[in-house]
């Protein structure tokens, strides 16, 4: 019995003691259940083989709860997670703010490689504070078919004025098909991603200078006055409960003629496995009303240090391999060029097997080019970003925002009394938060 | 002295509980009283009540709580009433009966999101779901619940996900019914609604109260539902409380004001309890 106890005590001194010796660093990476994400998981094999000195555990979340989890843990200097996934919106708060270790990648990243528009919403001051995994744009995703049985082509970067046009032409409930299908389910990142894009291009912001909000102004009114004229005339039922999920089931079965949402939904619309209109889909830029600034949106998820990491050369050597030219290059051969993860890097652009794999590629890279993250509002703006403001307050003025306007795409308010309570409720948070008294 | 060991005896397990209970309470009154958002890491000053004056002098407070009232008394109606008529239904032994009951308490274990998902997507589209084609079918245009009737869309999810819940019980206190009493009854000519009005309904007293209680603690903070559905909109027409704290609190990450809200929907929650303790518990005593 004493001799049992004994080996068990040594064997377990033995195990313990290899444990110390062995120095494995862990990275605890958290991040969202996004399909490249999922994938990333399943080629991590590859990196651990090439540093064995590292292990990577996965803690994958859905986005709203990633963004509260993350958030609480850099706030409260939680060491939690070594690397986060974190959005465009996050890294220039956080940055600025100092909760994030800048990154300094060496010369055979290639950081140059990293598309211009990408890095400037990543970096605050020139620091890089983020590296992109993930990039896409905004679009304009129309049934070619449709339109030449109406007889127009659309330029290559159309006016709203043309686009309403064409859906009114295309518009055929009886025959299943709506004119043009857009967000309209309230939320920072669902109506409001798609709605600040359209206040941008017919000349609004959120906030002038002094940062008092601007949702009373006339650019507002003309676009929320038409936004709401569009859909009820050309839109489909419901479309104040959608967002990307329900549109692409609608246009994937057919029944929208016109969408501007993602760049990664051309993807999927122009997939024969998962599309009845795979064929029939052609693309253009966002459309433009007053000016062609911030137009389209620009979005990148991330990976990022906690300035509060003790490990940061395990955690950067980690970001640098899973977002550099070969890793692109191995999700490429190991699963295949049409889930290769886009919108980051120039070089990914040339690749002639993506090209291949990816219709809308010159599309979306055209997207990503034009839209800049400093300078996409007419009258200038305090804030960074294009389809929100890089300001902690913005999530919860963005749900009070999109609640009115859905409510007056549902016809329950009318747009004036809708903009009056978002400005009121815009202003409620902006003098919480102290911005003005 | 007699006393004193057994009270002894007692204090680590009560001990534990209060401190369980306390510690919570008292945080959440703590950060209700000062300024603390996470995003601004700084001073945590006190600043007395104007957490609560920001939360409710939110423009959507007065419509959150009558939508949180009216979510929980439909959903309590709807459950009881439709609960004690399931459960009469299936109470005589029938063919299969083994397999109808586990049916009908199975939507119980979907968990919200996916229930709330199912109805929007499958059930309630107004161009592709089932309620649409019913429409269709008979030559009406498809009703937009979503848009024009959202807090009704709601109450109909969480509805059907507690359902099963109170027909459970309401099914498990049927079988202690007493069987004589009803033959007895139906030789002197009682009519099954004269059965159910003077037979059952008394005895199933207990766990309709009993229902009502545990449904009013759990659909005060209805939030999957809301969130995946509708965002509590259009405007604010299916906010409930809870939402309203996710919406001007938890999205500013601002502890101060989300544990003010929560301090408040305690304090409702507590009305809530009282009044529908009183209202059925005068029928218990007896």
């Amino acid at each position: 019995m004493a001799s049992r106890v004994l080996c068990s005590l040594v064997l377990l001194l033995g195990v313990t003691a290899t444990r110390v010796s062995h120095a494995e660093t862990e990275l605890v990476v958290a991040t969202v259940n996004n399909g490249h994400m999922i994938t990333m998981q399943k080629l991590t094999k590859f990196f651990e083989q090439a540093n064995p000195d590292i292990k990577i555990k996965w803690v994958t979340l859905e986005e709203g709860v990633l963004r509260q989890r993350v958030t609480t843990d850099i706030a409260t200097k939680g060491g939690q997670f070594d690397v986060m996934t974190i959005g465009m919106y996050e890294t220039p708060i956080w940055g600025k703010k100092g909760w994030l270790r800048e990154l300094k990648p060496d010369a055979g990243y290639d950081v140059n490689d990293m598309l211009p528009a990408i890095r400037s919403g990543l970096s605050v001051d020139g620091k890089l504070f983020a590296a992109p995994f993930y990039g896409e744009s905004s679009m304009l995703m129309y049934r070619k078919d449709l339109a030449d049985k109406a007889g127009v082509t659309l330029p290559e970067r159309p006016t709203w004025e043309q686009v309403k046009n064409l859906a009114a032409k295309i518009h055929d409930p009886k025959a299943g098909v709506y004119g043009i299908c857009l967000r309209g389910k309230p939320g920072w990142g669902d109506n409001m991603a798609f709605l600040t894009t359209l206040v941008n291009t017919f000349g609004g912001q959120w906030f002038d200078m002094t940062w008092k909000p601007q949702l009373d102004t006339k650019p507002w009114k003309d676009a929320i006055s038409f936004y709401v004229d569009i859909m009820t005339k050309y839109g489909p039922p419901g479309s104040a409960s959608n967002s990307f999920n329900e549109i692409l089931a609608l246009y994937n079965e057919g029944k929208c003629g016109m969408w501007i949402d993602a760049t990664i939904a051309a993807s999927f619309i122009s997939d024969p496995k998962q599309s009845k209109v795979a064929d029939k889909v052609a693309f253009a830029q966002a459309p433009t009303a007053v000016t062609p600034k911030g137009a389209n949106w620009l979005w990148a998820w991330t990976l990022a240090i906690p300035a509060s990491s003790a490990k940061v050369e395990a955690a950067q050597k980690f970001i640098f391999w899973a977002t550099s030219k070969e890793y692109i290059k191995l999700v490429g051969k190991e699963v295949g060029w049409a889930n290769v993860p886009t919108g980051t890097r120039k070089s990914t652009y040339a690749i002639p097997e993506f090209q291949k794999a990816a219709r809308f590629a010159d599309a979306e890279k055209k997207a990503i080019d034009s839209a800049n993250p400093t300078d996409s509002t007419l009258p200038k703006s305090p804030y960074v970003g294009v389809q929100f403001a890089a300001i902690p307050e913005f999530q919860a003025i963005g749900i009070a925002v999109g609640q009115q306007m859905s409510s007056a795409l549902a016809g329950q308010t009318s747009v004036d009394e809708a903009l009056k309570a978002s400005q009121l409720a815009a202003d409620r948070q902006m003098r919480k938060a102290k911005y003005y008294k | 002295m007699k006393r004193f060991v057994p009270r002894m005896l007692l204090v680590p397990a009560v001990g534990t509980l209060f401190l369980w209970m306390i510690v919570p309470l008292a945080m959440t009154i703590y950060f209700s009283l000062i300024s603390y958002n996470l995003m601004e890491p700084g001073d945590h000053d006190f600043v007395g009540l104007d957490n609560f004056t920001f939360f409710l002098t939110d423009p959507s407070f007065y419509t959150a709580v009558i939508n949180t009232l009216v979510l929980l008394g439909s959903v309590v109606v709807l459950t009881v009433l439709f609960g004690v008529a399931m459960a009469l239904l299936i109470d005589q032994p029938f063919p299969g009966r083994g397999i109808v009951r586990v049916l009908l308490i199975s939507p119980f274990f979907v968990m919200p999101t996916v229930n709330a998902l199912m109805w929007k997507h499958m059930m309630m589209n107004p161009i592709y779901g089932v309620l649409a084609q019913l429409w269709k079918l008979f030559g009406a245009t498809p009703v937009d619940w979503m848009t024009d009737h959202p807090l009704f869309s709601v109450i109909v999810m969480v509805s059907w996900q507690w359902l099963p819940f109170a027909t459970l019980i309401f099914m498990t206190a049927l079988q202690s019914m007493n069987r004589e009493q009803l033959e007895a009854s139906r030789m002197d000519g009682a009519t099954y609604l004269q059965q159910v009005r003077y037979l059952y309904l008394p005895h199933l007293g207990r766990s309709i109260a009993v229902v009502i209680m545990i449904e009013a603690i759990f659909l005060m903070s209805v939030f999957a539902e809301i969130f995946t559905t509708t965002g509590g909109g259009p405007g604010d027409a299916s906010t409930n409380v809870a939402f309203l704290i996710f919406k001007e609190a938890l999205l500013n990450f601002d502890v101060g004001v989300a544990s003010a809200g929560a301090l408040f929907a305690v304090v409702l929650a507590n009305i809530a309890a009282i009044f529908l303790i009183r209202l059925v518990g005068k029928n218990l005593d007896r």
